[in-house]
């Protein structure tokens, strides 16, 4: 075991998959002697050697367009893309390409690769450093979408998304890169994907989190324990192909469900979630199902701490539905 | 201002509009190989025929017809070994049947019917052909450019001598996958040769609309990858221009850009009237220059081939497309299952439920056919 922070499992991860396999090759803007922006691809050029961890031009679609390439032709890329806001000029190779590709051929060609990128907020880097676009790629079918809120999470699931036969978009949130350490094993393992984590056992409110959110639901949670609410956290981990069945579960055992995510609310993920509830366990609410997210706006620089939800507005969304 | 590679030779022309040759032939390429290139001409002729009759009749949908194209597709593509890649866009058809797409599976793409290797997913003129490593495109245009570089960096990672031919027309140089598969190929020196089919077209807008370059072939400068231009109507200009820059490719000396000109005769598509947008006079003109025919009077010169012989190999050739036309005409129906398969590669609980869900109604109103059952949760 080594005690880790989630940056540090990732960097793991890599090296562990690496060593697992030959075809695996990691490449992106600055990831070769750097180590990329947030040195998650630290030391790695310098194990396995500019053949299999190398700078690219500067050109997100040239990256994952290529790497479609690769993988349609037997390897396994690992492609950084060094903040998700600058993934958008790649949004055609994934949505129309690398997602389409086992669909269109018929399961002829498939692009088995993973597109790593940290997103979120609480680094100051304004709109265009801190984005939270989950949303937009989990419009899309063939495409699966992780993202891990624990190093060891972390680890298991870069390599478990590296393991699968789709593409995988592995989005890792920067605001955690750092902040927490965790015993990680040294060892090659995975952790499955579409499965949910139960961070926290509560019979009274559930809040579904993912990503950064988590360790912020964590604390409400933590709060809501002393004025003696019992709150569930539930760790959604995939969100595509999402765990529905768990979902549901969850929500059924406590009837007061708090979904919470950093990016826009309109159209985003905790909508989905709520609908889904709806559909399928109206009968078991108690409350009306409440959504605490980022605003729908622009990501802001100086008031960043006001839009990242915060524990204290997960802890008033708790009560409310807990008293409602 | 194009950057050329001088010791590969290449000729602009080799037979010219009056079919006589106006330059040495390829080297190697005998009497035997001439009547071959031209069967695969006369092939991709006689099915875009058919096929175009085909929607005409509402038994297919749509038709990106190659007439005019088949010199630049026939000759280029010929210069690719089994083991190349060809990266194709819409009017590469005829080069997927001469490189081994049978024609079953070809005319069942055009009907999107069950025998369709792709299941019916996309729609007309999107040939795939594992066999002979040749990916569908997607209709998106110029991104199969990117797909090619990132192949032939895993050809070329793995120190195999396989060349990747990727090709695309005039509208596609000014798409991104353009600028960024041809700047990652020359910064990583991959063994792939760029196919810019200029045919004068991008649906309504004129190729020398397209840039303000004097030449495609002046876009390599920008990456460091030598361009040549050659008449694409000339299937042996085509053919040995190709086979140098595979060569060059598969000796390791990087990346280049050929530029075939040739014409789309037709409309863009079964469903566009070019007579909205170009001249009749412009498209007779190309009619006066149309490659098989420079071809056939070419061999007939050279008594490849005899009188009566190019009816015989249409006859024929007819003969075999109708018959598959019969074939897939009787295709059985399509299984409704694909509507959720080939998404992941297993059938995710939620496709399972959403598929039961519709199975369900299906059945009750009859769309449904044995075999069409439900998935098990």
């Amino acid at each position: 075991m080594a005690n880790l922070t989630l940056v540090q499992a990732v960097n793991d991860g890599m090296k562990s998959a690496m060593r697992q396999d030959d075809e695996v090759l990691v490449f992106g803007e600055d990831v070769g002697l750097k180590g990329g922006v947030f040195l998650a691809t630290e030391g790695i050029q310098e194990e396995f050697g500019p053949d299999r961890c190398f700078d690219t031009p500067l050109s997100e679609d040239g990256i994952v367009g290529t790497a479609i390439g690769m993988a349609m032709n037997g390897l396994k890329p690992v492609a950084e893309i060094q903040f998700q806001d600058f993934i958008f000029p790649a949004f055609d190779q994934i949505v129309s390409e690398a997602a389409k590709l086992r669909y269109r051929s018929g399961g002829q060609y498939t692009a088995p690769m993973v597109i790593r990128t940290p997103y979120g907020g609480g680094i100051r880097g304004g709109l265009y450093h801190s984005q939270s676009g989950e949303a937009y790629f989990c419009h899309t079918p063939g495409l699966k979408v992780v993202i891990p809120s624990t190093p060891y999470d972390a680890k298991g699931l870069l390599c478990a998304s590296i393991a699968d036969p789709d593409p995988v978009l592995f989005l890792e949130p920067k605001a955690l890169y750092r902040s927490i350490k965790e015993e990680v094993p040294e060892d090659y393992y995975t952790v499955d994907l579409s499965t949910t984590r139960i961070v926290r056992e509560g019979k009274d409110v559930t809040v579904f989190c993912y990503g950064a959110m988590v360790p912020m639901a964590e604390k409400a949670a933590a709060k809501a324990a002393e004025s003696g609410i019992e709150t569930q956290i539930v760790d959604l981990r995939t969100l595509l192909p999402l765990d529905e069945e768990a979902v549901l579960e969850y929500a059924k055992r406590t009837g007061r469900v708090v979904v919470l995510h950093e990016a826009p609310r309109f159209c985003g993920f905790g909508g989905e979630i709520s609908a889904m509830i709806a559909e399928n366990a109206i009968e078991y609410m108690e409350a009306p199902i409440v959504r605490v997210t980022g605003f729908d706006t622009p990501f802001p620089n100086t008031l960043e701490h006001h839009y990242i939800p915060d524990d204290r507005r997960v802890l008033d969304a708790i009560e409310r539905v807990f008293n409602f | 201002m194009t950057i050329t590679d001088p010791a590969l030779s290449i000729h602009e022309r080799i037979v010219d509009e009056e079919g006589r040759a106006v330059e040495a032939l390829p080297d190697g390429v005998d009497d035997a190989y001439l009547r071959e290139l031209y069967v695969h001409m006369a092939r991709v002729r006689c099915v875009d025929q058919r096929m175009l009759k085909l929607q005409r009749a509402g038994r297919i949908g749509f038709v990106g017809s190659m007439l005019g194209q088949e010199a630049a597709m026939i000759g280029t593509a010929a210069a690719l070994g089994a083991k190349d890649w060809l990266w194709s866009g819409l009017r590469e058809g005829g080069a997927a049947l001469m490189r081994g797409l049978p024609l079953a599976e070809y005319i069942a793409q055009m009907y999107c019917n069950s025998g369709d290797t792709a299941k019916g997913r996309q729609m007309c003129n999107h040939f795939q052909h594992k066999g002979s490593n040749y990916p569908s495109w997607s209709s998106v245009i110029g991104t199969q450019i990117p797909h090619g570089v990132g192949a032939a960096f895993a050809t070329k990672h793995r120190g195999e001598d396989a060349v990747h031919g990727i090709y695309f027309g005039d509208g596609a140089t000014s798409s991104n996958g353009f600028h960024s598969g041809m700047n990652f190929a020359g910064v990583w020196k991959v063994p792939a040769v760029f196919v810019c089919v200029d045919n004068g077209w991008a649906i309504s807008v004129p190729s020398q609309a397209q840039t303000a370059t004097g030449s495609y072939a002046d876009k390599g400068v920008a990456y460091g990858i030598p361009g040549h231009e050659v008449d694409g109507n000339d299937v042996l200009a085509c053919f040995q221009a190709m086979r140098a820059l595979v060569e060059r490719a598969r000796r390791g000396e990087g990346p280049s850009l050929l530029i075939v000109r040739t014409y789309r005769m037709l409309g863009h598509s079964s469903s566009d009237d070019p007579t909205k947008y170009r001249s009749e006079e412009e498209t007779a003109a190309w009619a006066a220059r149309d490659p098989l025919a420079r071809f056939s009077r070419f061999l007939e010169q050279r008594g490849v081939l005899a009188g009566g012989e190019a009816q015989r190999i249409e006859d024929e050739l007819f003969r075999e497309i109708d018959d598959e036309i019969h074939t897939q005409e009787a295709a059985p129906p399509m299984p409704l299952k694909p509507l959720v398969e080939d998404i992941y590669a297993e059938v995710p609980r939620h496709l399972r439920v959403q598929y039961n869900d519709f199975i369900r109604v299906g059945e009750r109103l009859g769309d449904a056919q044995p075999g069409d059952g439900e998935f098990p949760l």
